[in-house]
């Protein structure tokens, strides 16, 4: 163990010699500060730049037979994992993915065959270890290939469970997988991870709407008065139903394709809302701008579910994409000339 | 509940001819769409398929084929405008490979 210098990350808790280089030695622990960033990441507009140093990390007393363990160099990712390794000792060999998680990273090839096997070559990692095992999360599998790092470098590619939470039971079980640790979730929490930012992206959206109501509401009553709320909450309920209710409700919504589920929940919100002062021009324009709207927040989601083709997302965007125009136009068209009192 | 997205859609096949069993498309798929059955790679659930292309990059002998890519809307839009391939999210201003 060395001194501590002073600008190197709070999780670094030492570094281990070895015969190439000084390793740095993580803690297992999350300190309120890992925390408390990660939350601070997870409302930020976009999720990027927090980061950490690719390379190879030491936890516990890791030695020339401990297991290595690939991860990306996001760090809400390393954070997870370095968790999880909670008394064992092993080795963390980080890629370079930009900052961004291993499935979305492997998708892009940057967590992938050329990466991984840089940094195998860079840390000298046949120099650490004597065995020729690594240990790549499945979700990882996306972008790269177990023959050709086995070809290029002689380290045979397991393929680790889908989740960091399985993996003391993948290490007890000889490094075999049961069929829970291959196959992906897509439970609540998991439908809501991504909600905080995409709130705060619809931050902008909310305004925009906030600002066109107002002049709309005082081109037809002349006055900024409670009817306001008529146009205006309509929109907000629609952002609100698209980005929240629709991925919390995903499994129990109709329809296999998500702009049809999206399309089911807004004429529902959009009937609803229009029974508040019913009129039918109002119901009509209600139902042409509601329902496109929730129905392409929802098509959007697919970036976010687990489950999606890119076959499928396309066929859908080719359908939709021109009715979702067409009835906003007219819609649009309905609601303005309500607004002047002509019709 | 398995949740199931289009029916019937997606372009995942195997070459029963090329495939060896060795089950590595089982291993990486994380929808459980292959079966090895009398050391073949079957499809069993080809609607549970995202098209990750997860098994093709990992098949050593090149058995499977699938059109692979992110299934994002955002992405598809986004191609649509800039004419590249569909990729989600801001793109990276230290990269010009875009992340989701």
């Amino acid at each position: 163990m060395h001194k501590i210098n002073n600008n190197k990350p709070h999780w670094i808790i030492g570094f281990k010699d070895t015969d190439s280089k000084k390793i740095p030695v993580v803690s297992t622990k999350l300190s309120t500060k890992d925390i408390l960033s990660g939350w601070i990441v997870r409302w930020r507009f976009y999720r990027m730049n927090y980061k950490i140093k690719e390379g190879l990390y030491c936890i516990g007393e890791a030695d020339n037979n401990s297991p290595v363990f690939v991860t990306a160099n996001y760090k809400l990712t390393f954070d997870r994992l370095r968790k999880e390794l909670h008394g064992i000792n092993a080795w963390i060999l980080v890629l370079d993915t930009k900052g961004v998680n291993v499935w979305c990273a492997a998708g892009k090839g940057t967590f992938g065959t050329i990466e991984l096997t840089k940094r195998i070559r860079e840390t000298n990692l046949e120099k650490i270890v004597k065995h020729k095992n690594i240990i790549v999360p499945q979700l990882g599998a996306t972008g790269v290939s177990a023959h050709i790092v086995k070809k290029l470098t002689g380290f045979k590619v397991t393929y680790g469970p889908v989740e960091a939470k399985d993996i003391k039971v993948f290490l007890k079980n000889n490094f075999v997988k049961t069929d829970e640790m291959r196959i992906i979730n897509f439970k609540l929490k998991d439908r809501l991870a991504v909600t905080p930012t995409e709130i705060v992206m619809l931050i902008p959206a909310t305004i925009i709407i906030l600002a066109v109501s107002v002049i709309l509401n005082f081109i037809k009553y002349r006055i900024f008065g409670p009817a306001l709320f008529t146009d205006f909450i309509p929109f907000i309920g629609a952002l609100f139903i698209g980005s929240v209710i629709v991925p919390a409700l995903l499994p129990i919504l109709p329809f296999r394709s998500f702009a049809l589920k999206g399309a089911a929940i807004g004429l529902i919100w959009a009937v609803l809302i229009s029974l508040i002062d019913f009129n039918y021009i109002k119901l009509i324009f209600n139902i042409m701008l509601l329902t496109p709207l929730i129905s392409f927040i929802a098509l959007n989601y697919t970036g976010n579910s687990t489950f999606t083709s890119l076959t499928g997302v396309k066929i859908e965007v080719k359908i939709a994409t021109p009715i979702f125009i067409l009835s906003i136009l007219l819609g649009s068209i309905l609601k303005i000339l309500n607004s002047f009192n002509i019709i | 509940m398995k949740l199931k997205y289009l029916k019937n859609v997606a372009s995942i096949k195997v070459d029963t001819e090329k495939c060896i069993g060795c089950g590595i498309c089982f291993d990486v798929c994380p929808h459980d769409v292959f079966k090895i059955e009398n050391k073949k790679a079957l499809i069993t659930d080809k609607d549970a398929c995202m098209e990750c292309g997860a098994c093709k990059m990992n098949c050593p002998v090149d058995a499977i084929s699938v059109n692979s890519g992110v299934g994002c809307a955002a992405a598809v839009y986004g191609s649509f405008f800039t004419k590249s391939e569909a990729c989600c999210g801001p793109k990276d201003s230290s990269n010009d490979k875009c992340c989701c």
